[in-house]
């Protein structure tokens, strides 16, 4: 077994902010028109958030990025999941990061997780490999 | 708990929507993949889509007078729920293929639960989804379960 699938590894971090700009591009790229993503005015007041929301498939997404670019060509994402805990907002510094939970010759399962600058986990997830 | 989910409400589990059909393209890929900020070339040339790419690919596209005042559109899998303002939950994906560009793909999508929870603020409906991806062939390309949070 390759060093680098030890379990317990920890998997490099990767931080991210969605912009009012790049979580336009994300909403319209995904078609999604909900006005919590660009209208502060009514998500404040109307749906009652702190301010706009970042989409929870977004950041499903950078963890993806998380597991996928640190594996390279060394296996293929078989199953993915996540879950949104706590709702994150425009100009919201996140770091995602994971650690290696399961290892056996033919597959790698990690831990992955979302957190931020309080350093509350707001989307913990799950990744498995089957190795090439 | 489950005092606010009806009989006529659980009666939608096992509903489906009409398939939809899809042609992948490049630049949906392409675009997708620089709203996500990517790092890897074949997922920003477009040569492959990245595993969240068809997120949303089920969301009916309807005219601009058929959307809610959330923006949302009406979905035809949206049972009445007691509880209105909508997030997503969470997901979990199953692989058997990578989507490719040029891919001619079918969706389909049924509700396979519905129930309560109470969450921090009050609370909280889950509507689960199954949606099927098939190929051409009529091959499971991709399978996700998704839930929706009413609250």
């Amino acid at each position: 077994m390759k060093t680098k699938f030890q379990v317990g590894g920890v998997i490099p971090s990767r931080k991210f902010v969605a912009t009012n700009v790049s979580l336009f591009l994300y909403n319209a790229a995904v078609w999604n028109a909900h006005r919590i993503h660009y209208d502060e005015r009514y998500t404040v007041n109307v749906e009652n958030h702190a301010g706009i929301v970042v989409d929870g498939p977004l950041q499903g997404d950078w963890l993806t990025q998380i597991a996928v670019d640190w594996m390279g060509e060394d296996g293929v994402l078989k199953e993915f999941e996540y879950t949104n805990r706590i709702a994150s907002f425009v100009d919201e510094q996140l770091e995602g990061g994971g650690e290696i939970i399961e290892s056996t010759d033919q597959i790698v399962r990690l831990r992955l997780f979302l957190k931020n600058q309080r350093g509350q986990i707001t989307t913990p997830g799950s990744a498995l490999f089957d190795l090439i | 708990m489950g005092q606010l989910i009806s009989e006529d409400m659980r009666s939608w589990i096992g509903r489906s929507a009409p398939s939809i059909d899809l042609e992948i393209s490049r630049r949906d890929i392409i675009k997708y993949s620089i709203a996500t900020e990517q790092t890897q070339k074949r997922f920003l040339a477009g040569d492959i889509a990245p595993p969240m790419f068809l997120f949303g690919a089920d969301r009916p596209v309807t005219p601009l007078e058929d959307l809610n005042s959330d923006g949302l559109g009406k979905d035809v899998l949206t049972p009445p729920l007691p509880l209105k303002r909508v997030m997503a939950g969470g997901i979990k994906q199953r692989f058997f293929q990578q989507i490719k560009a040029g891919d001619s793909l079918t969706i389909e999508r049924k509700i396979t639960d519905i129930y309560e929870k109470k969450g921090r603020t009050g609370p909280l409906i889950f509507v689960v989804y199954l949606i099927s991806v098939l190929n051409q062939e009529s091959n499971l390309v991709m399978e996700i379960t998704q839930s929706r949070i009413n609250r």
